[in-house]
Formats: structure tokens, sequence, C-alpha cells
């Protein structure tokens, strides 16, 4: 064993306990903050991995794109569903979590014997000599292509359909005498009104306000 | 001794079935989300082994890598927005709570 490959093996090592540790902690800490902090923990060393599997530019875009955009968007929503809550407990919980713990590592040694098991087809062509983002920007170019443009509709698709979601609804009524009605480039909306969902008796909804004091937004952190 | 096929394929499996208990068990739906996550990583890790021991020359799995990481930023997009209005509706991130559509 020459010193690559003992570098090679002693970085995976690392690199496997620290995305093991750090999934098992995104899973099983109480405070979801620190889940969240560790699932950067787990997507950084899924990028050291990859670089282990000579893919420098998917490791940089999983830092770019996981790292960078999808736990920051997961701390923003954190940020703004922060709500201390007790969860009312559960009849027969810990059974519950010791079943779902049985079945994952029954899937987890199923697909641990059938790896081992297989007998893989390894290529013996060495890796390609030139790097690999002229061969993904060829592929990208040539017979991915459609899917390289369905992506970026579906990108489309998914941010507008997270506008739509995410926005307040915009709940019409009665023109004021005194009120115009906003122009222009204003995005005509305002807070929905909560009173209407109290009527299901099903909502456990705290602020219940009148419905003359609606114009202001009803803050759901207070 | 090589670094193998087989080690990244177990890493794979250890952390799919860890994404699975959380997406279980877990009772925060931001946590389910980020259970989610980890599924796709595990799947994006097979990929990537896949591509640079089977097929090294035209390293098509790491253009499917590509794909599903763009797949996984649209998902956790339009998931955190439905987390948001469902969280406005409802007044709660409780998944048991969830049970709107359920018969």
């Amino acid at each position: 064993m020459n010193l690559a490959e003992g570098v090679q093996i002693v970085s995976f090592c690392i690199l496997s306990l620290m995305m093991i540790g750090a999934a098992l902690g995104v899973v099983l800490f109480e405070n979801i903050v620190y889940s969240a902090f560790l699932l950067g923990g787990v997507f950084i060393s899924i990028a050291g991995l990859y670089i282990l599997l000579n893919a420098d530019f998917v490791a940089t875009a999983q830092v770019l794109i996981y790292v960078g955009a999808v736990n920051v968007l997961i701390l923003f929503a954190i940020m703004l569903v922060n709500k201390r809550e007790d969860f009312k407990p559960l009849p027969n919980r810990l059974l519950r979590q010791v079943t779902t713990g049985l079945v994952c590592f029954g899937i987890f040694a199923l697909l641990s014997t059938m790896v081992l098991a297989t007998p893989w087809a390894f290529s013996t062509a060495p890796a390609a000599a030139e790097s690999s983002i002229v061969i993904i920007g060829e592929h990208l170019f040539s017979d991915f292509l459609l899917p390289f443009e369905l992506a970026s509709v579906l990108l489309l698709m998914a941010m507008v359909g997270a506008i739509v979601l995410a926005r307040r609804e915009y709940i019409p009524d009665e023109i004021l005498p005194g009120l115009t009605r906003p122009s222009g480039l204003t995005l005509p909306e305002r807070p929905r009104e909560l009173l209407t969902l109290t009527s299901g008796g099903k909502g456990d909804l705290r602020n219940q306000k009148p419905a003359s004091s609606t114009k202001q937004p009803i803050d759901t952190n207070a | 001794m090589h670094l193998q096929l087989q080690a990244f394929l177990v890493l794979a499996a250890a952390l799919f079935a860890i994404g699975i208990y959380g997406l279980i068990t877990s009772r925060n739906a931001v946590r389910v989300l980020m259970s989610i996550e980890l599924l796709l990583n595990a799947v994006n890790l097979n990929l990537m082994s896949f591509s640079n021991y089977i097929d090294a020359q035209g390293i098509k799995g790491q253009v499917f890598a590509v794909f599903v990481i763009t797949v996984a930023a649209a998902e956790a997009a339009v998931g955190l927005a439905i987390v948001l209005s469902i969280y406005r509706n409802r007044d709660t991130v409780d998944m048991e709570q969830f049970n709107l559509l359920k018969w």
C-alpha cells in the first residue's frame, strides 16, 4: 500500500464517520436548529467523498447548492416556523421508534448483503484524461440536452409554485369608500383572515382577532 | 488494499437507512424534509460511486447526480413553502396533526 492509497483510505474513514455521525445527529437531536447545522455537516462530508471519487465539479455543486442554498433555506424555514411547542405524546411512541429502527436496520442489512454479494462489472478502462467539467458539459449539450432543458423548466415551475404556495392569500373584501385600490406594481395582498378557520372546530388557533382588526399583519411568531 | 466500490455503496445504504428512520419517526415537518434530503444524498452517493468505478470514461453518473441535485433544490423550495402554508393554516408543525386528507 503506497502513500496515496493510505491517504485515500484514511480520509474515506474520517469522512464516512463524520457523515454517519452527523446524519444520526440530524435524525436524533431534539433541537431542530442543531439538526439543521448538522445537515450542513452531512453535505460537506458528502462533498469530500465526491472529491475522493474524482468528481470535482459535482463536489463544488454540492457545496454550492446544498450547503449554500438548501441548508440556508431550511434554516430560514426553521426561523419562520420557530414555535416552541411540546408535541402531544403519542401512545406507544417508544414501540414505534424501536420498530422503525429495526425495519431500517433490516433495510441496511439487506442492501449491504446485496452490495457485497453482487459481482460488479468493474471497468478496466482508466479514468478519463480530460477534466470532468469538460465531459459533463459535453454530455449536457449533446445526449442529455432534453433533460437539461427540462430541468430549467422544472426550476421555473418550482419557483412559481413556491411563491404561490408561500404568499398569503388575497381576500378581496368590499371596497372601502375612502380606499383606492392599489395599482401599478404593488402586489395586492394582505394577511389571510384567520377567523374563518375557527368555524371548523379542529384548528387550534391562538390569536383569534376580530374581523375589524385584520388590517395589520398577524404576527405568526408572537 | 484498494478503496473499493462496495465501501461507498455500504456507506450510501447506511445513509439511506438513517434517512428512512428520520422520515418515519420525526414529528417536526421541517425535519421530515431534512430526512428527504438525506435520502437524496444517499442516492447521489450511489450514482457517483457507480460513475467512478464502472463508467469511468463517460461519466454519466455525474450528470445524473447533477440532475438529482437540481430536483432536490426544487423539492426543498416547494416543500418548505408547503410547510410554511400548513403552519399558517394549522398553527403547528406537528406531522401527527396534518391529517386533513386522511380518510
